[in-house]
Parts: structure tokens; sequence; C-alpha cells
């Protein structure tokens, strides 16, 4: 197939006007003729949900959760960048647009890229308009933060919780649809196949968590918001139930996957404490805005540390590094993630990492309590420094926070052109789960800009141009295509349940994100990758063999559910390793240590890879294919990103 | 690895937990031993430990709710020992910490009860009437697109911190579950306060008030007696205050004569 992106001719900041100008639409009374499923309700299936509705769409939403304001959206703490230009400081949706197209390592599409700065603006307004209590200046006007990989402010946030103001805005808008019968809930209802019926996107398969019965539904559409994949590490600050299923069923369908090894490492998360570890908690990155980023400027003093000789308080500012200050003068502690993360590690790598296990540098606040004050520290930051200590019994008032890189998000998903469209006609893929607008790095406060703006401004727009050319003929699960996806999800569910073996799916999930950080983290190369590819394949067999689940599919079963997730993740696992051992050459969170500068920066192969990597699904344990998307760049000249 | 307090020693737990089948089914309370518990593992890390042994041992695993484990999702939801979310102030399920527990201690451990939010499976319960809630008025009714520039709504910086407060409801179910009454009106009056105190929720301010109120009754949470437990038990600290201002808010809306609904 040739990847066409869509994206329309014609100046940058006139594309998104003219294709919306261009595109097909449905009329008013026969919008109500259309079904649409859309999965997942965080923040971007919630907007494009509700904003389909008020369209007048018929519209399905699903969740795994009890409640669609569950989704992992809700944990975003930092904030949403817009190019409002408030703040007087140069900011305009061109910079917004040059900052993401940079901080992605120039490997994103610049027309979704634009729209995306574009439409920044009008969340801001949206949001307000629904009553999220955005931070406020005393002359009651929107305040602004700054965030790394910019340098201007413009981070709207709502103290430490701005995915859950953003979330609970969007969910009351689908909540104000349910109540007026446009928008049919369905919660506790998993996503385990699409269904697709000639050649185009037609329904899915569901399994009810509570029941464990197996329903399908029929749309004319299916738009997926099911999120990122980082729990394919086991340990990252996904919420416990975030997976690949969705996406991973709609790849083997027909979907590309692409970039899949474009995972973003953040900097700033509370260290791991031992074996028993479940999940990673991150500390926002709007806490480099005060806090400032050191270890010891020794490996003797930092070995004094890690033994608890002495404290970090009490060591000489003489004796200490502040390696990002010193490395780049001009963004500072702010610089993008992946650069942030890379340093951390190199620091640790060096011996000078402190906490018991080495695996950690200081997030300090002594300087910003001396010159303001713990209350005005408190009022920034109140909740994250709570929660610090709640899970470290180390109170960051008085002594530096200890952090380190974890998985934090995944900029890879499912391909998908300039109207969101995967490679299967009526699919789209909104949010988290596409690739879209990141690149190889994402900046910080960008995931919630993404996701509200193709569910509140993109998806309503390009859904009705597939729309308007489907026939607005009654769909219904009476075609085979339904009853043999329902089969075959039966099947899978039954076969787990009859391997009986000695391996919980935790087990193995372990096992699969154990190889991956090592091999497949934040640093990769050749020789890691194969060996981690042989090794994916290893426990992948071992689990279809060896895995444990009791109970039965009918009923609520917890085990159950993880097996399937984690069948999908072995899965996926060994395509990110494939991807990664394909792009020879480093960009943004992809680090192949053979390609490196002389600084040990990271040294893209602009001439070789600049292009979107889609990888389609054959069969089972067979090599999937490499479909490349060119990008190319008319409005941004491509050089070494520099932040010093 | 050793953790954050490297001279904390193991512990050894009994659990006292509620298994239920499902909804049909009447539950009990089964004992459970652990073993070798850190103290910095947190409460539900413990309950993994239980059910990673649970599984091994051919058994089935104990149900709960849980997701983010950041405190943040709202849902986790055990009744530990009495108390929702257990005996840290402040503090959800998941963001319990096992230092707070001695060795050799009992705990017990139940879903939230209320008749409002059925069993689905031993400690999970069904808090969707919380939900319906929400659906009966919960929101500012504004469509995407043809919002004001978000600068043209100028809001007090005080007004604007303390809607905030009331909106970081996690919606968990804690305020129920604590209340002698299983009242939800602490929950309600979080939503009703927010959109009350903000210049954006004025148009439907009234009708609001009297459908979320309705629905709450509907869903079958009890009165309130203003005891105060649910503040007391609430995780993310909603203030009683709010329930002061659900009251003044409904009586104002059934008071008033321009309130047709």
């Amino acid at each position: 197939m040739n990847l066409t992106s869509k994206a329309p001719e014609g100046p940058l900041a006139e594309k998104w006007d003219k294709h919306k100008f261009n595109v097909k639409l449905v009329n008013p009374a026969n919008k109500r003729k259309y079904d649409v499923i859309v999965v997942g309700t965080g923040l971007a299936g919630a907007s494009a949900a509700a904003s389909l509705a008020e369209l007048g769409y018929n519209v399905k939403a699903f969740t795994y959760h009890d409640s669609p304001r569950r989704a992992h959206s809700i944990a975003a703490q930092g904030g949403v960048n817009a190019a409002k230009n408030y703040q007087n400081d140069g900011d305009s949706v061109f910079r917004l647009f040059y900052d993401t197209i940079k901080g992605g390592d120039y490997r994103a599409r610049e027309a979704n890229v634009y729209r995306l700065a574009q439409v920044s603006v009008n969340i801001i307004d949206q949001c307000v308009a629904q009553g999220v209590p955005f931070a406020r200046e005393y002359g009651g006007l929107l305040a602004n933060r700054s965030f790394g990989g910019a340098q201007v402010s413009r981070t709207f946030y709502a103290r430490g919780q701005t995915g859950q103001q953003l979330l609970l805005g969007a969910y009351s808008a689908l909540s104000r649809q349910v109540a007026y019968g446009k928008v049919k809930l369905y919660t506790r209802s998993e996503l385990l196949d699409i269904v697709v019926v000639d050649g185009q996107a037609r329904g899915i398969v569901t399994r009810n968590l509570i029941t464990g019965e197996t329903q399908t539904h029929a749309a004319h559409a299916v738009v997926l918001a099911t999120g990122g994949y980082g729990n394919v590490f086991y340990l990252s600050t996904n919420a416990k139930y975030c997976n690949v299923t969705a996406a991973w069923r709609a790849h083997k369908k027909g979907a590309y996957f692409a970039n899949p090894c474009f995972t973003q490492i953040h900097p700033t998360c509370i260290p791991v404490s031992g074996d028993y570890q479940s999940k990673l908690t991150l500390m926002s990155e709007s806490l480099r805005n005060d806090g400032r980023v050191w270890v010891p400027k020794t490996v003797e003093m930092a070995e004094r540390v890690r033994k608890g000789e002495i404290k970090p308080q009490d060591i000489q500012e003489d004796d200490r590094d502040y390696f990002l200050e010193r490395k780049y003068p001009a963004f500072g502690n702010l610089v993008p993630r992946d650069v942030a993360s890379r340093n951390a590690k190199m620091m640790c790598d060096e011996g000078r990492g402190v906490g018991s296990s080495g695996l950690a540098v200081y997030l300090d606040f002594a300087d910003v309590i001396k010159r303001t004050s713990a209350e005005a520290v408190s009022q920034k930051y109140g909740n994250l420094f709570e929660m610090y200590e709640k899970i470290t019994d180390e109170n960051p008032y008085q002594m530096p926070m200890r952090i380190y890189p974890a998985v934090h998000y995944t900029m890879g998903g499912l391909w998908v052109d300039y109207n969101l469209q995967t490679t299967i006609p009526g699919l789209y893929a909104a949010g988290e789960c596409n690739f879209s607008d990141h690149g190889a790095n994402r900046l910080g406060a960008s995931a919630l800009m993404q996701g509200l703006a193709d569910g509140y401004f993109v998806i309503p727009y390009t859904i009705g141009d597939y729309l308007a050319q489907t026939a607005p003929k009654p769909v219904t699960t009476d075609h085979p295509a339904f009853a043999e996806a329902k089969a075959g999800v039966q099947a899978r569910v039954e076969q787990m349940l009859a391997i009986k073996g000695n391996k919980t799916p935790d087990e193995f999930h372990k096992e699969l994100g154990h190889i991956m950080w090592e091999y497949c983290g934040m640093a990769r190369n050749a020789e890691g990758l194969k060996h981690a590819k042989a090794e994916i394949q290893r426990i992948r067999k071992e689990f279809w063999q060896n895995v444990k689940v009791v109970g039965s599919g009918e009923e609520m079963n917890q085990a159950l559910e993880k097996a399937g997730r984690v069948a999908d993740f072995l899965e996926l696992g060994e395509l990110m390793v494939d991807d990664a051992l394909n792009r020879n050459e480093s960009c943004g969170g992809h680090f192949r240590e053979e390609y490196q500068t002389p600084e040990g920066e990271a040294l893209r192969d602009d001439d070789h890879y600049a292009y979107v990597a889609a990888w389609e699904y054959t069969a089972d344990n067979q090599p999937e294919v490499l479909h490349k998307e060119e990008l190319v760049f008319e409005n941004v000249k491509l050089t070494q990103r520099s932040y010093k | 690895m050793a953790g954050s307090n490297p001279n904390a020693k193991p512990m050894n737990l009994t659990l006292k937990v509620w298994r239920q089948p499902n909804r049909q089914t009447e539950g009990q309370m089964v004992d459970y031993q652990v073993k070798d518990i850190s103290p910095d593992m947190s409460f539900l890390e413990m309950l993994d430990v239980l059910n990673e042994d649970l599984l091994h041992q051919g058994q089935d695993p104990v149900a709960f709710d849980h997701d983010c484990r950041e405190g943040i999702c709202g849902s986790c939801d055990l009744f530990i020992n009495g108390r929702s979310h257990g005996p840290e102030k402040g503090t959800t399920t998941c963001q319990l910490h096992m230092r707070k527990f001695s060795d050799g201690d009992t705990i017990t451990i139940e879903p939230w009860r209320a008749n409002a939010f059925p069993v689905n499976k031993d400690l999970s319960v069904d808090r969707s009437a919380f939900d319906r809630i929400i659906q009966a008025g919960g929101y500012v009714s504004v469509n995407t697109g043809g919002a004001p520039d978000g600068n043209e709504i100028p809001i007090p910086k005080d007004i604007a911190d303390r809607a905030f407060e009331a909106a970081t409801c996690i919606g968990c179910g804690a305020c129920v579950a604590a209340c002698k009454n299983a009242s939800a009106m602490l929950f309600v009056s979080a939503k009703v306060s927010q959109l009350a105190l903000l210049p954006q929720g004025q148009v439907e301010r009234q009708t609001r008030v009297e459908n979320m109120v309705a629905q709450m009754d509907i869903e079958g949470f009890g009165a309130c007696s203003n005891i105060g437990s649910c503040a007391a038990e609430c995780p993310v600290g909603i203030s009683l205050e709010n329930i002061a201002i659900l009251n003044r808010e409904f009586l104002t809306a059934k008071a008033a004569s321009n309130n047709l609904a």
C-alpha cells in the first residue's frame, strides 16, 4: 500500500482551513442516520464522543473502567500548551508548531503539527466555557507556566491536576450527551477485536468485564482513543490497566503501526524502591521550573551519600554538579525530556547516582524555598510534594527529591493520515494511540493538547468526510464477519484458560518488561536488540504453554483480563525491537548508542531516516512488512537540536 | 534493593477479606496470611502479593478496583479496618503504605457498603450511580466550538481557587462508605459548588441542583444528618462547607419564582 498522508497542498497556515472547506459534509437531518463507535473515554475519546453526539451522530462510547472519568488522562499533572500568547512573550501558532517539530526531533508530519498548534487556542476557550477551573492571576485572567523545550510561557494548568480537570470537563460534556440519549455508554467493556466488513471497519467485539459476556457492536465508523502502550515495560507511569490490546487488535486486522520504538522516558519519576513495585509515579515536569537537578561532583561523594554517611542537604555547593545547567546553559533544567533523562542516566552510569540503589539524581527546591517561601512552593506544587512524601516517607521541603527516568508516554502508535484515519477505511485513531504529532519525542503539556485537539476539533470534521461517502443505511451485526470475530475472541479466552500452567500473567509481564527496559529503553544498540528479540520470542512461546489463569470466562476474572493484555504486549514488544533495529540513527527518545555526537547527543540521519516507519502485520510469528512515509519539511530547516 | 527506609523489617499479617463471587451470591469474610511484606509497599502492592500467592495455589484471586495508583483516578475503594481508604487521613488506598501497619496486625478489608453501590465481586463495587448523578446536571451546557476567548470570562482568583478545590473530587465514593446513612451529599455538593461558584455555571444553576439532588434520591443514597464523616474520610479533602452550599443552592432553587423546572 502506498502511504499518503492526504495532507492538503498549499501554504502551511492555510492547509487546515482549506481542508475543512473541502471535506464533504453530512447534512444535519442525515447525521442521526449514522452510528459511530468511540472506544476509550479519556481526553481524546470523551471529547470526540461528546462532540460527535452534539453534531447529531449516534455514538456508542466504550470504556473498560467503571466510569469514563477514570481514564488515565486524569493523572496528567503539569498542564496543557496553547499558543495564546497571553504573556506577551513572543508566542505564536508558528512558534508552538516549531517547538513541537523540533522537540520531536524532526520526525513528525508538518501539516498535522501545525494544525495542532492552530486549534490549541480553541481548546482553552472550550475548557473555560465548560467550567474547568484553570489557575488564574489576581486580575482574574488565566495564568501560565513554562515547560521543557520552550522558551515562552504557554502552559495552562490547574495546580498539579490539569489532566483531572480537563478530563472532568470532557466527561461532563460526554455525560450531558448520555443524558440526551445521543451517547450510549458501555462501561466495564473491553475491546477484544475490530470487525472489518468488505475492507471497512464496521464494528467491534467487546467483553463485559463483570459478566464475561462477549458482545458485538456495529457502526458506520469506529474511533479508537485507547491510549499508549508504555506498560509493555511493566514498570511505567501509566495506570495499571493501560494496554495495547485495542490498537494491537486493529493492527492485526490491517491497521499499520507507526514508529513503535518511539517511547518517552520521563526524567522526573520517583525511583524504584523494590521488586514488589507495581508502577512508577511521576513528579510533574513543572517541578523543573523551580527545582534544580544535581548529583555529587565526585564518585566518592556519591558513594558516601548512598551509604547514608552524608545527607544531600549537607553537601556544599562546590561539591555539587548541576549538570543540566552546566551542559545546557540556555535551557538549563528545562531541556526536553529525552535530553534530561539521558543525562540523568549518564550521571548514574558514571557512578554519581544517589539513593541506596545509585539509580537516582536530586531535584532540589532549597533555592526556591529560600527565594520565596515554603508556602509559595506549596501553593504551586503542594499535592506533588504530599504525594512524594507518602510514597518515600521523605519531606521534599527539607531534603531534595530523588528522581529517576521512567517510561511515560509512547509517541508511536497506529499510523493515521491527516484525517486521523488508519489504513483501515472507517477506523480512526485519536490521542496517544495514534502516532501523529510528537515525532520522536513529545514535549511536556502536549499530550493533553493533542488528545483534546483530536477529539474536539479534528475528528468531528474529518469523520464527516468519510461518512458522507458511506450510505446512511442501518448497520447490523448480522454479517458473518461479526460471528467470526466473536468466535475468535471466545476461542482465545478458552485457550488461555485451558493452558493451566505455572506462571502468572504478571510474572510474564515482569519478565518482558525487564527485557524491554534493559535493551529497548533509554539506550539501545544492535547487539542488545537482537538479544531482546530472541528473548521475547522465547517468553511468548512459554506464555502460550505455561500461563496460569484460574476460574472461567463467564465471570469477573481480572487475571484473565491481564493475561490477554500481556499476550498482546508480547507481540508488540518484538515489533518495537524490530523498529529500533531498523532505525539506524538516534532521534528523540530513540537513542542508538552507535549513533551519537562526540558530546553524546543524539545523531540523526536525515538522509536515510526522515520517514515514518509504518509496519504491516502479515501472520503470527512472521516478520512484519515495513512501509515508509517520507517526511517532507517545507517550513522548518532540519538542524541538530541544540538546547545549549 | 532497599527502599527509603532500609531499617524497616518485613511484616507478617493476617487479612480478613470480603469474598463474594458475584452480585447474586452471598459473601463472607475469609482469612489469609501474607508474609514478608515490606513497609515500603503500598496497600495494593500487598494485595498483589496475596493475589499472586492465591493464583499460584490455583485459587481465585481477590477482585478489587484500582488503576492509576497515584491517588487521582478514584478507582480504588477499600474499606480497611472500618474506615474508607484505611487509617491515614487524606489518602486513597493506593497511596496508603504498609509502614502505617505493624508486624502481626490483623487487617479487615471490605468493599464500600451502600445500597446504591452493589458489589460486583469481592471488593469491587458498581458506582455507576455517581455517573447518573452527573448526567442529571453536572455540566455546563456548551457545545464544542463557538466558546468565547478564555480571557473574556475573568474570574477572581479566590473564586477560581475555591471552585478548583471543589472540583478535585475524584468520585471514589469514600464519603458514601463513611456515612452511616450512605449519603452522597458530599459528592453531589462538590460538583454543585464548583459550578455555582463559577460564572459559567450561573445559567443552569437552579435546574442543575434540583436535578442532581433528585437523581441522588432515585439512586437510593441516604439523607445527610450533618455528622461530617464524609469530609473527615475524604481522601482529597473536599470540605463539608460544600454541603452547606448545596443546601443553600437547593433551597434557593426551590424558592425561586423563575424556576420553572
